[in-house]
């Protein structure tokens, strides 16, 4: 095949990967566009196999067979409860396969002393960087949401200068690079450092901030993708990693204005290191709470005309998801309106929830975003929290003291009633008190989620 | 060789462009699809380990690096594509399931 015929079905590629993300504005069309992306993606496979010149057949084949079978067991057997995890693995494998081909690349081009260009040892150098720390910080997001590291922050004295000078030793290293110097095993230290430097720069962030790490490597890679599309002169690939980079920077920011922190906040603030331990102690000064029973709270509900439920991830790991949809049937059956207000960092990566929600066949109508709920509740009767904390905690509006001041949170105490489902009085994830729950029109149902729920509907049923 | 760096300079920049606009209108509850989505995406990277490791001139090195590339390169589209399928399935409106 000429180089123009693949040029232009690789301009058909490009347009697929455009359409997809343009049908993923409504949820009724997005899986049409997954398809129409998956297919240009064949298509691109089967033209670039097509090309003149290339052998190696059996191989190529043999390692394609060995990688789909890893993605399609991978793919298939994740709960959806771990995706975070899942795309952060597919993403490091992306980001590893882009490090690789620099490498290949450089040792290809060198035997010939002094013919690199400028351009592509810029472009080696990015996609050898830029791929290695997208593989080894994806495997620790990994490894740290699948919880076989720690989620807490890890940082010790003097880290800041430590992760800069391993940095610095990648640049000098891509520097030597570009002035001209050769020998494969540059192109390898390079990789060493950089998936060093990887490590380094995720461990000191904490598991709730992961998903913001995950979007801004899924960036990287991206971009790492556009590197080795200027190395190797290939326009789909330019344009595809300059995609995935706009999506990833453009979540990882809008993420940071949900959580009302700057990105080098999230990065280098360890937050969730400090204040640990010190939430239980604020519990006892006098407070009181009330609390309510599951028989309560269906009579409750029973009554009401409009019913709001704010998930969270704790609604999750009780896997409560089916009940709660149950619930809510039970209560459309007696002319009752029921919503979901989701923050945009419920759950453990921005529209987890949703996805999760989804699963237990909720329809995806009933989902509200946060500022779109915020307009209902004060008409909404019952208020039910399950497994959210931080979210909807009225400190982030008027506690200037607080850490979590100026978050945008779901107003949940401007509705008739709230009920906090919930373990215990203990803290969130971030360690933060929650005056919402001495609130007045507050009742707490101290329970596991997924028993509470199921111990209402079989109350409400008894009515 | 500079007329082909402007050129794709051109491309990568009008690129990111269309993708910051492309990517704005796509609505809160779908940012996990779009995530694994465009994660799938990047797995275009496939075709430039292809090409590496197809290369005729392809020595020991070229040939397992170039593997192992191809082998990353599949298992992030093919993941990629068929989770995304996954949660995109599941999301449902109210109407088809009234139907039921």
């Amino acid at each position: 095949m000429s180089k123009t015929t693949t040029d232009l079905l690789y301009l058909v590629t490009i347009v697929t990967f455009i359409l997809a993300l343009r049908f993923l504005s409504s949820p009724r069309r997005a899986r049409q566009g997954n398809l129409l992306g998956a297919a240009g993606m064949a298509l691109a496979i089967a033209v670039t196999l097509a090309q003149d010149g290339l052998g190696n057949y059996g191989w190529i084949a043999l390692a394609m067979a060995i990688g789909a079978a890893i993605g399609i067991a991978g793919a298939r057997s994740v709960k959806m409860t771990a995706m975070p995890q899942m795309v952060a693995l597919f993403n490091g494998v992306g980001g590893g396969a882009v490090a690789l081909i620099a490498l290949a690349e450089f040792h290809n081009l060198t035997p010939l002393p002094g013919d690199l260009a400028a351009e592509e040892s810029i472009a080696i150098l990015l996609s050898a960087l830029i791929g290695s720390i997208s593989f080894s910080g994806s495997l620790i997001a990994f490894a740290k949401l699948q919880e076989l590291l720690s989620g807490r922050p890890i940082v010790y004295p003097g880290q800041q200068f430590v992760n800069g000078a391993v940095l610095l030793c990648a640049l000098v290293l891509g520097a030597l690079i570009v002035a001209g110097a050769e020998g494969d095993l540059l192109v390898v230290a390079l990789i060493a450092t950089a998936l060093v430097f990887g490590v380094l720069f995720v461990l000191p962030i904490g598991g709730a901030d992961m998903p913001v790490v995950i979007s801004l490597l899924n960036a990287f890679t991206g971009l790492a993708a556009s590197a080795a599309g200027f190395l190797l002169h290939n326009n789909v690939l330019i344009v595809a990693g300059a995609l995935v980079g706009a999506s990833g920077t453009l979540l990882t920011l809008l993420m940071g204005r949900a959580m009302n922190r700057s990105i080098g906040n999230v990065l280098f603030g360890a937050f969730g290191a400090v204040q640990a331990g010190g939430g239980s102690a604020a519990a006892e000064d006098g407070r009181s709470v009330r609390a309510t029973t599951a028989q309560d709270l269906a009579i409750m509900l029973a009554y009401a005309r409009k019913v709001v439920f704010v998930p969270g991830y704790g609604l999750a790991v009780a896997q409560a998801q089916h009940t709660v949809r149950a619930l809510a049937e039970l209560l459309e059956h007696k002319g009752i309106d029921v919503l979901y207000g989701i923050h945009p960092v419920a759950g453990r990566m921005p529209g987890h929830m949703n996805v999760l929600l989804a699963e237990a066949d909720v329809p995806y109508d009933q989902l509200k975003e946060m500022d779109e709920i915020n307009l209902e509740l004060p008409q909404t009767d019952v208020v039910v929290i399950l497994g959210a904390n931080d979210v909807v905690n009225p400190a982030a509006r008027s506690d200037t003291g607080s850490p979590i001041y100026g978050m945008p949170i779901i107003d949940v105490d401007r509705a008739g009633t709230v009920v906090v489902v919930k373990r215990s009085l203990s803290p969130g994830f971030a360690g933060i008190d929650n005056p919402l729950f001495y609130d007045p029109k507050t009742s707490m149902l101290f329970a596991d989620a997924k028993q509470a729920l199921e111990d209402v509907s079989a109350a409400l049923k008894a009515l | 060789m500079d007329e082909v760096l402007v050129f794709e300079l051109t491309i990568l920049v009008l690129a990111i462009f269309l993708g910051i606009e492309v990517i704005s209108k796509v609505p809160t509850m779908l940012h996990t699809p779009l995530m694994s989505g465009t994660n799938a995406i990047h797995g275009i990277v496939l075709v430039g380990a292809i090409l590496v490791a197809g290369r005729a001139d392809a020595d020991t090195l070229t040939t397992v690096v170039g593997f192992c590339a191809v082998v990353l390169g599949t298992a992030n589209v093919v993941g990629g594509f068929v989770v995304t399928d996954r949660m995109l399935e599941m999301f449902k409106g109210r109407a088809p399931r009234k139907s039921e």
